[in-house]
């Protein structure tokens, strides 16, 4: 179910990617790298110990997704994600440098934990019970939800989902979010646009063809992002993506290690900071930090 | 096959907006496509420039590009319609290069003895083709036309991409509900295609026969 959404949010968020290039608007705000512990201790034998021990991590994140996991030209990955895999990996004594991040999409992220091709993923991966079988999530560090993009000054008056019937609103076909709309809010073939890119829904909009866009508030803040004069958020979501940091099962240690780093990034300020210079550039409020959902299983 | 079944009016749905979308334009097609043979026969030759420019032009361009222009950059000069007229603009715009090099086809196999017999006897340009070559002309092409029917058919899919739940937008709105049927739910919109062009064929079968017999 997910997959065809998620696959389309990666086409998209490689034409946002070009256009985010073209504008060159990046550089001026570059992240401080947070801090790397010098000589962290871990019990012998940890997951921790091992990989302070080897002095480098391997994360998967995407490359394609603005505000989160964003490869531009500069040819290192930028946003939220990146900056909590550095803090993460910060705590266990590597240094960004030492951090070799790896492509995941939506496709290959249980398979790269499963084969330990990667140490850690962190890539808006929401957390649901089907991956939660074969993979562990620490966290969740994020909560996304589906949200709905307006033209600047919101002409027509939207202020929720239930605003949303007998106008015209754009969404990807045979995504998760289209289907939330048409079965709990009762949205028929007529009111939804659908198209197979989320960037045709955005021209739509910008052209004033469509009335509003509806996907998880993450893709839509990078629109606002790149066109502010153009759109805006209504800012009310309505249904719940927690954001999980993937990992292999069985590494229970590294999984309270990340809940405990997730904390005191809270505490000592790394996290508003992250936050503030990536997503926060369209989101407003730094988020607080969901409750740790517990590494047992 | 569950999945199908249920959802027999998604199908429903989906599938009619092909038919309506295929048939209309099937119509702007025909016209625009007559319209340009002639233009590409005719003795003016501004109009055969035009004639030929818009056939290479067209024929040429991906029908995603072309939808992409008309959905997109009518807007941009403040042509505003529906998406569903988009659609049938796109697609008509789109096969009328194929009508017109099958109609202009159409208009060469007429022995060049029948258009000089009717300047002859003092008909003008527009009337040869209208009462003499173009008759004839059309009696020749409905095998092609056809074909060129039925790939607009299945060309309507892409109306599915730009904001017209069409015969795909249904198969992929059922198979995001029902991951677990998508090999059956793809099988059904196959075969509601094949339905679809089989009928065509057999109703072009039939206007192949009349026309034939007519001459």
């Amino acid at each position: 179910m997910r997959s065809l959404r998620l696959s389309s949010l990666a086409l998209t968020a490689a034409l946002a990617m070009t256009m985010t290039a073209c504008g060159g608007d990046d550089g001026d705000d570059e992240v401080a790298a947070p801090p790397v512990d010098t000589a962290p201790e871990f019990a012998a034998g940890s997951r921790m110990a091992e990989l302070a021990e080897a002095g480098k991590i391997t994360v998967g994140t995407k490359f394609d997704q603005p505000l989160f996991g964003l490869k531009g030209l500069s040819g290192e990955p930028e946003g939220f994600d990146v900056e909590i895999a550095k803090i993460i990996a910060g705590k266990l004594g590597i240094a960004e440098d030492d951090i070799t991040f790896v492509e995941s999409v939506s496709a290959n992220r249980e398979p790269f934990l499963e084969q330990k091709r990667v140490d850690m993923v962190v890539a808006t991966y929401t957390i649901n019970d089907k991956r939660d079988m074969v993979v562990d999530f620490a966290g969740p560090y994020f909560q996304a939800g589906q949200d709905i993009l307006v033209a600047k000054g919101n002409p027509k008056g939207i202020d929720g989902p239930e605003s949303l019937k007998g106008k015209k609103t754009c969404s990807v076909a045979g995504s998760t979010p289209a289907e939330t709309l048409q079965t709990e809010y009762g949205l028929t073939t007529a009111d939804l646009q659908l198209v197979d890119v989320y960037t045709k829904c955005r021209d739509a909009l910008a052209n004033g063809q469509v009335d509003a866009v509806s996907t998880d508030n993450v893709i839509l803040s990078g629109y606002v992002d790149a066109a502010p004069d153009d759109f805006e958020l209504v800012g009310k979501p309505f249904t719940e993506e927690p954001y999980g940091i993937g990992i292999p099962e069985g590494q229970e240690d590294f999984c309270d290690f990340i809940n405990e780093t997730l904390a005191e990034s809270v505490q000592d300020g790394s996290f508003e900071e992250a936050f503030k210079a990536t997503a926060g550039k369209v989101i407003d409020t730094v988020p607080t930090l969901p409750a740790p959902r517990g590494c047992d299983k | 096959m569950d999945a199908v079944l249920d959802n027999l009016d998604v199908f429903a749905e989906g599938f009619t907006r092909t038919v309506t979308l295929t048939l209309l334009a099937a119509v702007g097609a025909l016209l625009l496509g007559t319209l340009i043979a002639a233009m590409r026969v005719s003795p003016v030759p501004p109009l055969r420039w035009a004639g030929t420019a818009y056939v290479q032009l067209v024929r040429n361009t991906p029908l995603t590009v072309v939808f992409f222009l008309v959905v997109f950059g009518l807007p941009e000069v403040d042509v505003i319609l529906s998406f569903f007229q988009f659609a049938v603009l796109a697609l008509s715009l789109y096969t009328a290069a194929f009508v017109a090099e099958a109609v202009r086809s159409g208009i060469l196999s007429v022995p060049s003895g029948q258009a000089e017999a009717s300047r002859a006897v003092g008909m003008t340009f527009g009337q040869t083709l209208r009462l003499v070559v173009l008759p004839q002309a059309f009696a020749n092409i409905v095998p092609p036309l056809a074909s060129v029917f039925i790939a607009l058919l299945k060309n309507t899919s892409i109306a599915g991409a730009f904001f017209i739940f069409e015969g795909t937008q249904s198969m992929a709105r059922l198979i995001n509900a029902n991951g677990d049927q998508a090999i059956a739910i793809l099988a059904a919109a196959a075969l509601a295609y094949l339905g679809l062009s089989l009928i065509s064929s057999a109703l072009f079968g039939l206007l192949e026969r009349r026309v034939t017999v007519s001459r």
